[in-house]
């Protein structure tokens, strides 16, 4: 099938504004500096309002037309060079519209939140700032027309989010989890880029329709290898195994942050990638194995090190982890399945942010305490976040009639119906993960809102002041109804898209698995209520291997030390000895050449004008010697 | 009839004068300049004065643009105008233009950087004297004048008797100039007693080159000397030894090893703007007059020539490059560089291609603007003995005045190659030019050159940032607006044509033809 886009016309010619006002806004933030310290929240909220509602504007532009295959523009010529041209063009089209959507209907709310959450920081201004600037490069990772436009926003969000992570630089675990982030980032970001070097290689350009069309002329081995290198720039930002260590420390940053960078967008560029790449994932067998492989271990291993952990937003990082390895599993499985992938992240969008909200709340409340342990009974004293708080809950472990249930079950499902026996094992995890989620969730919830307080001294909890509370309200009426809503609707919107799937389930019938998944997750939920109703010790207590194992994050930080950490340090170790001893060595003398060289040279500038005479007819006589011996020879 | 006889033999060359309006100008403008001195008052003298220089040299630029495209010989075979001529006399205006805002400054010294009497003895009471009073030299104008006019038609010259004329036009009023300093008059003197004495010497190789020359071709005229080499019936030692004696004089005043010995003197003892003037213009000036006479007279003995200078490009980047490093004062430093720089200028002389040409001429425009800027900041950092120079005092000064050691980084580096400058542009013209003409070991030796003398760019550098600020580190004047106008003009011009060099690069590769 051949990939076709209509150029832009009327009101969606403007789409580039959906970029340009959160990024003016953000170099209005971040260059006036404390001249704008009073009214930056208000512009930095605000202009994440005006782009919600372009977004709107441009969708309904889109829902009207016939062809809704997508319209491009391109802007400007970005890298004109000899046989390779990329411009600077965007490309909206259903996948991009509810992206969009989602970015900046969820921002909204978020930026108006933290308006409210930070307003004891002196940082604020700055705060916001870097969260423009992160709303303009994620709008850029989704609206691009080509995989560098798609770079260079996944590199701007990339900035924003080291940024962010690092907001309080001055807390160390914070400075280091923004480190942490980058370098493991760069693992994920190497891999991208040599995929689209693969592209300009093998196809010579980099524009989704050229690159989609032309697959199907590459070999397989290429096709392979361009959709593992994607895969390793997903799995890098979407913190999906093996490189998931750097998302839960990226809690380190403010709470806004959090719900926005670290569960409900940034994070699910890589499912934006594998979706948007869809045609080299259908191509290769191969490398959708590896997708749902990658999705299921990390689900299991989100949901397992969840269980151990006692912050309040490690527990939902390690659930954000989770959660996204079912859609790379939905992705990896392919067909009609991406449309499930994509529903869950809309949903998960509102429901984890909904979540990181309350959870901040719960912490604005507690002096800024995240150890669940020390919580309790904050149901009584925080009303609107504690019902909001519940429906995410709800939501995230599947309930019907909530959003979660007719995200996530379907993807189990479709597991379940993948070819071979791969189908029933994973299946099996996904099935697996949902009762875990129930069960992790569940002690998150209970021992949070429930039981009797376990405070420590001089806490007066209290219910957050209404800006904070508007955006949870609406954030869990989006978790309550987005789920039902979408099910229906947008695997039709994303038809153009992602071609049109026959549904087709013959191993289990719908009601089986939903009766399955609904059992596991009572069962995980039933376990959670009955062990932490009654609250928990005050400390750690001493464990069996497998939760000392997940308190350790299941030894993935050792790994990556072992794997990458030590070889890196005895490499540059050797490389400093080598340039001690050997460069250095010889740069040195070469310099006390040319030094004691110049000093002795200088004493020919004697400042005599007889010696100058005398050296220039020195030279005469050595220039018309040489001339005579060239001509002669 | 007598009187026929008379007309016919008496017949004036045909001169075609919007051809050598530029030059016409200029020396028009000095003579008016030496009246102004003589009638003006003289309060009124120095804005008069400066006004006049301005437009002079305006009109002069203009009279180069209006005369662009044009190729002929003429003024009896005298003077040739055509593109790298042109060019170069533009150049020779746009940055003696620029020399010449550095050089009106007063606002950093009451009457400027020249004194009024430059016979006085010096050290004597009444030096000490006239070094405080305000009033200052307004005969520098004329001399200014007079001296850019001499480059011009230096660079145009055509025949090598009207080459010697302008010659010796640009270098008197310079070695006057030289005397001319406000501050440390006795170096000052020095610097110029030097500068005339040896380019009095180099000047008589130069003469001695042109009767030998002569000898060989009987004629003094390029297009003479280009059909006469190899033709000539004459003994060929007549025509080599001439080549190098006139090579002599003008590598003399490029200022190349070994005939670059009076150059650290003379720029260190030499008024700043001054100073500036020479490294911009003079060079611009030296290396059209070496480019014709390379390219258009004598092309044809290129084979045998052009092992000889590559030794002296060789020896003056290594000269350049080793004696830079040992380098106390930032006048001598900027002096070294300056010979290290007019070696790799001939390397790309010496591809003798069309490239080569292009390239060097683009090299002279972007190292002037630079230079230009570079002895504009040495001109500000001053306490009130004048310019500190030492390299010691220019310690911590980054904390002192950010602006102007950015600004001066930037130029050093810029001088060093670095990509984004016109620097790196220009060297890298020029080495292209010269591997493309197989000249590699020049270019070997060029990147190996460029690497020692960058090392005391970068201690300049360090030293500026890293020190500390010590009690001698000397606060940076405000410039007046003459002089931020220089120093922003070069600074910028060594951004552009480090950024988006082809406008210029398009320009001399259109200019890039000789006439003969």
């Amino acid at each position: 099938m051949e990939i076709e886009f209509a150029a832009a016309e009327g009101w969606l010619h403007n789409v580039w504004l959906l970029i340009a006002v959160p990024l003016v806004s953000a170099a209005i933030l971040l260059l006036l500096g404390k001249r704008a310290d009073k009214w930056g929240h208000w512009l930095g909220a605000g202009s994440v309002g005006v782009t919600f509602v372009l977004a709107l504007t441009f969708f309904f532009q889109l829902r009207g037309m016939d062809e809704r295959e997508g319209v491009e523009l391109s802007l400007f010529e970005y890298l004109p060079v000899a046989g390779l041209k990329v411009d600077f063009g965007l490309l909206y089209d259903p996948l991009a519209a509810i992206f969009t959507l989602l970015i900046t209907g969820v921002g909204f709310l978020i930026h108006v939140y933290a308006v409210g959450y930070m307003s004891h920081d002196p940082g604020r201004r700055r705060f916001f700032g870097f969260f423009n600037l992160f709303v303009a490069a994620m709008l850029l990772l989704v609206l691009g027309n080509n995989f560098v436009m798609l770079y260079i926003g996944w590199e701007g969000v990339g900035l924003a989010s080291y940024l962010l992570i690092s907001f309080y630089f001055d807390r160390p675990a914070a400075a280091t989890a923004g480190k942490k982030a980058f370098l493991i980032n760069r693992v994920g970001d190497a891999g991208f880029a040599i995929a689209i070097f693969l592209m300009f290689a093998t196809l010579g350009t980099t524009q989704y329709d050229e690159v989609f069309n032309g697959v199907g002329q590459l070999t397989g081995a290429t096709v392979t290898a361009m959709g593992l290198l994607l895969l390793l720039g997903a799995c890098g930002k979407s913190g999906q195994f093996p490189l998931h260590t750097w998302l839960p420390d990226a809690m380190e940053g403010p709470t806004p942050v959090s719900a926005l960078i670290h569960a409900a967008t940034m994070v699910t560029a890589g499912v934006y990638l594998i979706a948007r790449s869809h045609p080299v994932f259908d191509a290769s067998e191969t490398a959708q194995a590896v997708v749902v492989t990658i999705g299921a271990i990390t689900l299991l291993i989100g949901c397992i090190i969840g269980c151990a952990k006692d912050d309040i937003k490690r527990v939902l990082a390690y659930s954000t982890v989770s959660q996204i390895g079912y859609m790379f599993l939905a992705v990896g499985l392919g067909g009609a399945a991406y449309a499930l992938g994509l529903i869950h992240l809309l949903a998960h969008g509102f429901f984890k942010a909904g979540l990181f909200l309350g959870a901040g709340s719960v912490m604005h409340g507690m002096q800024d305490q995240t150890d669940i342990r020390r919580f309790g009974g904050l149901a009584k004293h925080m009303r609107i976040t504690w019902i909001t708080f519940l429906l995410g809950y709800l939501a995230i472990i599947g309930l019907p009639p909530l959003s979660g249930f007719f995200s996530k079950d379907p993807i189990i499902h479709s597991a379940f119906e993948r070819h071979g026996w791969s189908g029933w094992v994973l299946g099996s995890v996904a099935l697996i993960g949902a009762g875990l989620t129930a069960f992790y969730m569940t002690r998150l919830y209970v021992l949070t809102f429930h039981g009797k307080p376990r405070w420590t001294e001089g806490q007066h909890p209290h219910e957050s002041p209404p800006v904070m509370t508007i955006p949870l309200i609406l954030l869990a009426v989006g978790s309550v109804a987005a789920g039902g809503l979408m099910a229906t609707s947008v695997p039709g919107w994303l038809e153009p898209v992602l071609g049109e799937h026959e549904e087709h389930h013959a191993r289990l019938s719908e009601w089986t698995v939903t009766a399955m998944t609904m059992a596991v997750v009572i069962l995980g939920a039933g376990l959670g209520f009955a062990l932490f109703r009654r609250g928990t010790a005050l400390q750690e207590q001493p464990a069996g291997p497998l939760v000392t194992a997940a308190r350790r994050n299941l030894y993935f930080d050792t790994l990556n030390e072992v794997v990458f950490e030590l070889p890196g340090k005895l490499l540059t170790r050797a490389l400093v000895f080598l340039d001690n001893r050997g460069i250095d060595g010889v740069v040195n003398g070469l310099a006390a050449t040319v030094g004691g060289g110049s000093g002795r040279l200088r004493r020919a500038q004697t400042g005599f004008v007889r010696s100058y005479a005398l050296s220039i007819l020195g030279g005469a006589v050595l220039v018309v010697a040489a001339m005579m011996a060239v001509t002669l020879s | 009839m007598t009187t026929d006889i008379a007309a016919e033999t008496l017949k004036l060359p045909s001169l075609d004068y919007a051809a050598l309006a530029p030059m016409l100008i200029l020396f028009g403008v000095g003579c008016v300049g030496v009246l102004v001195e003589a009638i003006a008052p003289k309060k009124a003298r120095f804005p008069v004065q400066l006004v006049l220089a301005v437009l002079g040299i305006a009109a002069s630029l203009t009279a180069i643009v209006l005369a662009a495209g044009t190729e002929k010989v003429t003024a009896a075979g005298a003077v040739a105008v055509d593109g790298p001529g042109l060019f170069l006399q533009g150049s020779i205006a746009v940055l003696g233009l620029v020399a010449l805002l550095l050089i009106s400054e007063r606002s950093l010294e009451r009457g400027g950087a020249f004194v009024a009497q430059a016979a006085v003895t010096a050290n004597s009471e009444a030096d000490r004297d006239q070094a405080t009073r305000g009033s200052g030299a307004t005969e520098v104008y004329p001399l200014i004048i007079f001296s850019l006019g001499g480059m011009m038609l230096f660079a145009a010259a055509n025949d090598l008797l009207t080459m010697f004329v302008a010659l010796e036009v640009f270098s008197l009023p310079l070695y006057l100039l030289c005397a001319m300093a406000r501050r440390r008059r006795l170096l000052s003197q020095e610097a110029a007693l030097k500068y005339f004495l040896l380019g009095a010497f180099a000047s008589a190789f130069f003469l001695f080159g042109i009767a030998l020359v002569y000898g060989y071709a009987g004629r003094v005229d390029f297009a003479g000397i280009h059909a006469a080499v190899l033709d000539s019936p004459n003994d060929i030692a007549l025509l080599y030894i001439g080549l190098a004696m006139v090579a002599i004089g003008l590598l003399f005043k490029a200022a190349l090893a070994p005939f670059h010995v009076w150059t650290p003197d003379v720029y260190q003892g030499a008024p700043t703007p001054v100073t500036a003037l020479m490294a911009a213009c003079t060079k611009v000036a030296a290396f059209g007059g070496l480019l014709r006479v390379l390219y258009v007279a004598f092309e044809r003995s290129q084979w045998d020539y052009r092992p000889v200078l590559g030794a002296i490009a060789v020896l003056t980047m290594l000269v350049g490059a080793v004696l830079a490093v040992t380098q106390t004062d930032i006048k001598r430093l900027l002096a070294y560089s300056s010979i290290a720089n007019a070696g790799y200028v001939l390397v790309g002389v010496l591809a003798i291609s069309k490239a080569g040409l292009a390239s060097s001429l683009f090299y002279l425009v972007a190292y002037g603007f630079s230079v230009l800027a570079a002895f504009g900041i040495v001109t500000l950092v001053r306490d009130a003995d004048g310019e500190a120079t030492h390299l010691s005092r220019w310690a911590g000064l980054g904390r002192r005045s950010p602006l102007y050691a950015t600004l001066f980084t930037f130029l050093l580096l810029a001088f060093a190659g670095i990509p984004l400058t016109s620097g790196f542009t220009a060297k890298f013209g020029v080495f292209a030019a010269a591997i493309e003409a197989d000249q590699t070991w020049l270019v070997i030796a060029g990147v190996i050159t460029s690497a020692i003398i960058a090392f005391p760019y970068l201690r300049v550098v360090v030293m500026m940032w890293l020190s500390e600020p010590g009690e001698s580190t000397p606060a940076v004047s405000l410039p007046g607006a003459l002089t931020a106008a220089a120093v922003t003009i070069g600074a910028a011009a060594t951004l552009l044509l480090g950024i988006v060099p082809q406008p210029l690069l398009d320009m001399t590769e259109n200019a890039a033809h000789f006439v003969r």
